[in-house]
């Protein structure tokens, strides 16, 4: 868990995080959305210490992080950059044992536990050997991730991790990310400016503008009930893939015929955008397709209502 | 006499040659090894404390464009002469290039590295030695060659201040006219400057990734530096002597000692600016000096009395082309305007002026023309330039510019002075590649270094110092087309001195009295 309480810090007499008060609680994605310039990398980087505080208290599970040592509270934060921040002169292995070493783990430990983190990221066993410069950029990515994940830490701090990549390998990387086990029990901060990114990952989304919150809620209430103008507008340009999305199956069965109903063995937790893809490409069933659209439209009504 | 050839030479030299270049190895790798003790912790310091960074790099700038000889003459007051100024003046010299490339290797270590080595928890130790050093030692080791070959360079002015290496083998060639000598020098120290160069380079490929390029790197270092210090520790005499890299090899110095008074006095070979400063601050107990030299006064050394006459005096006369004095036909009269008119005492009086009174050459020259009443204000300057070349010494400054303003007084044509030249070699080349017109040269000069004649001769031509004018002056005319003018009317003469004090101590008044002293030891 990790609490922020009216937390404020000026860069040259000008405010970036403007007295900012939010919770990210356990087994939690909360994402800090934000155009550039809105604090939430700042927000990001005191949550580890890489940026002081000027006032308002940060507390990780309970603790005050002021009253922690910042290299022993960071070795407990696993932290993943957009640039993937890869060491140029330790080989991949080098770099994933890290924090291992700095744990002063066992050789054998690291080395299991590194490959049991490449086989879930997909990555192959022979890139150990090689430097970052001569992978790709989502592989150089997933060892990042990997980098932070091998502690086992309960806190994981994303600062755009998928930003520098194009959008097939940020597709493939997201599923893979929301499949893997290791971030089920986490507590997970996640900056980012890609709309879609927050709303495919997020539980909850943070919304800040100017250093100040705007608004923090799950994507459904973000997205129907904005607080002002600026959180509507926010969504503008996406909005009607972002409601498609927002939905799922379990909350439109309700206004489907019981037999297109049976038609469509999918899984509730799946969105609505998925569904109508699905029934397009692989069942091509209009009927079906038809009935989904007006039932999501139906839906839709309750909400803006 | 037939001419010897480099290889002759270097045979013949072979021990002094590998001495000089252990030395020079010494020199370069000890002072290096403490520029980078030195350099790379300040260049950590600044890369951290960025407000530093501009005052200490800016010192560093301004230590390395300080000439090297005014460096080394700095020195003697604090460090006396031999290895220890040398190796300060080159531990100077290297620090620039490794200061300002750790400052560069580390402040170029991308910032998301080293942001990213924070976040997952190392302190600031441990991203300085496992991230910012290791990423940043391609460009400390550039650093560290840019140093070395300066060092090598250097290294070849530590022979000024008697610290050995190969500079004694370049600087006594140029003032002995010896071009085997220059080149057994200049080859060798070019050629180590490359190898240093390229076996750091091949050490830092092997090891490009990783810090322990430097565990070579130091033993390397200290093994050098400890051999060439341990073979370098001097015979540690009761009189340190020290002469000049000419006198060591002419036979009216240092040959002459040995032969006729039978004396080896173990002499460090040293600059004769800084030689008669480091015989005043009791680094030296004997050096070799020129009788005129006006510092004998100012530091009240002894000349030795030479009771065997080893040290013929000498006249000192303008050297010229027959060609020149054709083409600027006032010239030959204007020049001899001043024959005779100098002794030794006035000499030594106008020396005096300039060494210890600090006065310039300009106005002691012009008050000794008002004194003689044959000062004229200058005319047109609109028929020609002549060149006048000058030795480095004080002498003639003094006499350049005497006539500098005679020359402009007496005639229409323009002077325009070539002063501080390195040595008889580099003169006497000038004069005959026409670079400038004339110079003064000394006659004994004159027959040791330039004519090279058989110890016959020698012998013979030495008797007076009209003879050996004479015969400089025909075998000059014979062999170079060039004629001696008229001498100035002082002698000047190699001389052995001491400081006052010691000599009285020690009751040596002549070279016989040392040579006995010596011996007794």
């Amino acid at each position: 868990m990790i609490e922020f309480q009216s937390v404020t810090k000026t860069f040259n007499g000008k405010p970036a995080v403007d007295n900012i008060s939010f919770t990210a609680n356990e087994k939690e994605i909360l994402v800090l959305l934000g155009k550039s310039g809105c604090g939430k990398t700042t927000t990001l980087k005191m949550a580890n210490r890489l940026i002081e505080s000027d006032s308002g208290m940060i507390k990780i599970n309970g603790e005050n992080i002021e009253n922690q040592n910042p290299e022993k509270l960071r070795m407990n934060i696993g932290f993943v950059m957009q640039n993937s921040g890869l060491f140029p002169h330790y080989t991949i292995a080098q770099n994933i044992a890290v924090v291992p070493q700095l744990l002063k783990w066992e050789k054998k430990k690291t080395e299991n536990k590194t490959l049991e983190l490449l086989e879930k990221l997909h990555l192959p066993v022979d890139i150990l050997k090689r430097y970052p410069s001569e992978l790709s950029g989502g592989q150089q990515q997933r060892v990042g991730i990997a980098r932070a994940l091998i502690g086992n830490s309960p806190i994981l701090l994303l600062d755009e991790p998928f930003g520098a990549l194009d959008n097939i390998t940020k597709a493939d990387i997201h599923s893979e990310f929301k499949s893997l086990d290791e971030l089920k029990n986490k507590t997970i901060l996640l900056v980012t400016h890609d709309v879609q990114e927050a709303f495919e990952l997020g539980h909850r989304i943070c919304l800040l503008d100017q250093g100040k919150i705007v608004q923090v809620g799950t994507p459904t209430e973000i997205l129907y009930r904005p607080v002002n103008e600026f959180a509507e507008s926010f969504f503008d340009e996406n909005r009607l893939l972002l409601e498609y999305k927002v939905a799922t199956l379990q909350d439109i069965r309700s206004f489907l015929s019981s037999e297109i109903n049976d038609r469509i063995l999918l899984d509730n937790q799946v969105n609505i955008w998925s569904v109508l893809q699905k029934i397009i490409s692989e069942y091509k069933d209009n009927e079906a397709y038809e009935s989904v659209v007006s039932a999501f439209t139906e839906y839709r009504k309750l909400h803006i209502a | 006499m037939t001419e010897q050839n480099f290889w002759q030479f270097i045979v013949e030299q072979q021990d002094k040659l590998w001495t000089q270049v252990v030395q020079h190895l010494g020199l370069t790798f000890l002072s290096l090894f403490l520029a980078i003790l030195v350099g790379v912790p300040l260049g950590i310091v600044i890369a951290r404390v960025k407000k530093l960074s501009n005052p200490v790099l800016g010192i560093a700038g301004i230590l390395q464009t300080i000439p090297s000889i005014a460096l080394l003459g700095f020195m003697i007051p604090a460090f006396g002469i031999g290895t220890t100024p040398a190796i300060i003046a080159l531990l100077i010299y290297a620090l620039l290039p490794i200061i300002r490339n750790t400052f560069t290797g580390i402040t170029e270590v991308d910032p998301s590295v080293r942001e990213a080595a924070k976040a997952l928890g190392m302190n600031n130790m441990q991203i300085l030695f496992k991230i910012e050093l290791p990423l940043a030692t391609p460009v400390i080791v550039a650093g560290i060659r840019t140093a070395a070959v300066i060092n090598v360079g250097v290294a070849t002015l530590a022979s000024f201040v008697a610290a050995g290496g190969l500079g004694e083998f370049i600087f006594g060639g140029i003032s002995l006219n010896n071009t085997n000598m220059i080149l057994a020098g200049a080859l060798p120290a070019a050629i180590l400057a490359v190898i240093i160069d390229q076996f750091i380079a091949l050490l830092q490929r092997s090891g490009l990734k990783s810090l322990k390029i430097f565990k070579f790197i130091f033993p390397l270092i200290i093994i050098v530096a400890g051999y060439f210090y341990f073979s370098n520790t001097s015979s540690t005499a009761k009189l340190k002597a020290g002469f000049t890299p000419e006198f060591m090899g002419r036979k009216d110095g240092d040959i002459g000692l040995r032969s006729v008074y039978g004396m080896n006095v173990k002499p460090l070979i040293v600059n004769d600016a800084v030689m008669y400063k480091a015989a005043y601050d009791k680094e030296l107990d004997l050096i070799s000096g020129y009788s005129t030299d006006g510092r004998i006064k100012a530091y009240d050394l002894l000349v030795l009395d030479d009771d065997k006459r080893i040290f013929p005096p000498y006249f000192a006369a303008p050297i010229i082309k027959n060609k020149t004095l054709e083409k600027f036909p006032e010239l030959e009269n204007t020049l001899n305007i001043l024959a005779g008119k100098f002794n030794d005492s006035l000499m030594t009086d106008l020396n005096y002026k300039a060494d210890q009174l600090k006065q310039t050459p300009e106005k002691i020259a012009k008050d000794f023309l008002m004194a003689n009443h044959l000062y004229k204000t200058s005319g047109k300057g609109n028929r020609g330039t002549i060149k006048i070349g000058s030795k480095i010494f004080g002498e003639q400054y003094i006499l350049t510019e005497i006539y500098k303003l005679l020359i402009e007084g007496y005639t229409d044509y323009k002077v325009e002075t070539k002063t501080g030249l390195g040595g008889t070699k580099i003169c006497f080349d000038a004069l005959m590649n026409d670079g400038i017109d004339f110079y003064i040269e000394y006659t004994g000069t004159g027959l040791q270094v330039l004519l090279h004649p058989t110890e016959k001769v020698i012998d013979e031509v030495t008797k007076s110092p009209e003879q050996t004018y004479r015969y400089v002056n025909s075998e000059f005319e014979k062999k170079y087309g060039i004629r001696w003018l008229k001498p100035l009317g002082f002698n000047n003469a190699y001389a052995l001195m001491m400081r006052r004090t010691q000599a009285e101590e020690l009751h040596i008044k002549s070279i016989s009295d040392l040579s006995i002293f010596i011996k007794k030891e």
